[in-house]
């Protein structure tokens, strides 16, 4: 196909997308007004389950369905990287040496560490409250651990991660996500229904199932990561092709 | 004011979106996309979704352009023989 060929279809496409978006959008509530049909219903469902962030009541409670889709995703994209960047039988394994490291930077890393991992507990244990939640939390979590190998080597890295005991942290937190969920249907609701008691508003332990499920889902992020990195770090830093080792190694 | 603040940020991410496409490099292009990672987080903190932004810093800004990154680096690897910056271990990629 020739690139002249290319911007027609392009050209074509794009003009069938823009008339049927603009179509679509002229429907759309008008931009920036206080008041939105959906925030309205949205808001009032969440504090009628004394949830304070209406956007972790929309997540985990009112259409926690939907998460546990994403959430699976995310599980099945670690399974898949697991399975594609495993070591392969002709590839040899070189143990990542020590290195030598700015005292100002290993400073940096030594201090920001513990301080972004309670930033991230945090962000997790108060995703029913305020802004964040499992996934934004989780993250946090999952790079807190690397600023190891920014600040020091990957030596210190690989001490701070057991990976074996991440793999079933992740696997136990994607599977409490539909325990928690079947928990409602024992109780006679619906699958993922809020049956937990739901507490004092604007209290942590207020939301009933969001807070268990936002910390399912913190689990589940920063163990998945973990291991994600983990095994593109390998394929990076430890992993060489056996045609290269003359160059790779010094 | 709050226009403003928002007409910036769109305009920050069209630009840096913009030039993401057009860097055809992808060690620089993962840079790039960090610094639309970080115009995406500000745009979202402006039109009050913070939720969102947390996301968006986190995975856009920090996770996806180490990813890209790491398999850059492992990629260029390959072609034995042609690459000198490997006596450092590689620490300043990581």
């Amino acid at each position: 196909m020739t690139a002249r060929t290319r911007l027609i279809m392009f050209l074509a496409a794009a003009a069938v997308i823009a008339g049927f978006f603009a179509a679509a959008c002229s429907r759309l509530p008008p931009f920036g007004t206080p008041d939105h049909p959906y925030a309205a219903r949205a808001v009032a469902a969440a504090l009628a389950h004394r949830t304070a962030n209406t956007v972790a009541s929309v997540n985990f409670d009112i259409r926690a369905f939907d998460t546990l889709g994403e959430e699976s995703i995310l599980f099945g994209t670690v399974l898949g990287a697991t399975l594609l960047l495993r070591r392969a039988r002709d590839e040899r394994h070189r143990r990542a040496e020590a290195e030598r490291v700015m005292p100002t930077t290993r400073l940096f890393g030594t201090l920001l560490l513990p301080v972004t991992l309670v930033v991230g507990v945090y962000i997790v244990a108060h995703g029913q409250l305020s802004p964040g939640g499992g996934f934004q939390g989780g993250v946090v979590l999952a790079t807190a651990l690397h600023l190891a190998y920014v600040a020091a080597d990957y030596r210190a890295l690989k001490r701070l991660r057991p990976l074996t005991f991440l793999d079933v942290a992740d696997s136990l937190a994607a599977a409490s996500f539909t325990l928690v969920g079947l928990a409602g249907l024992v109780a006679g609701g619906a699958f993922l229904e809020n049956v937990l008691p739901l507490g004092t508003f604007n209290q942590i332990t207020s939301g009933g199932t969001v807070p268990v499920l936002n910390a399912a889902v913190g689990i589940e992020v920063a163990s998945g990561l973990i291991a994600l990195l983990a095994h593109f770090l390998d394929q990076a830093v430890e992993l060489t092709d056996p045609d290269q080792h003359e160059t790779g190694g010094d | 004011m709050n226009e403003w603040l928002i007409g910036a940020a769109l305009a920050f991410v069209v630009l840096s979106a913009t030039a993401a496409v057009l860097t055809r490099d992808p060690a620089r292009q993962a840079v790039v996309l960090s610094a639309l990672g970080l115009g995406l987080a500000v745009l979202f903190a402006v039109l009050q979704a913070p939720d969102v932004a947390l996301s968006q810093l986190a995975v856009g800004s920090a996770l996806t352009p180490l990813l890209i990154l790491l398999s850059v680096r492992k990629v260029s690897r390959r072609p034995s023989g042609t690459d000198h910056r490997e006596s450092g271990g590689g620490k300043e990629e990581g």
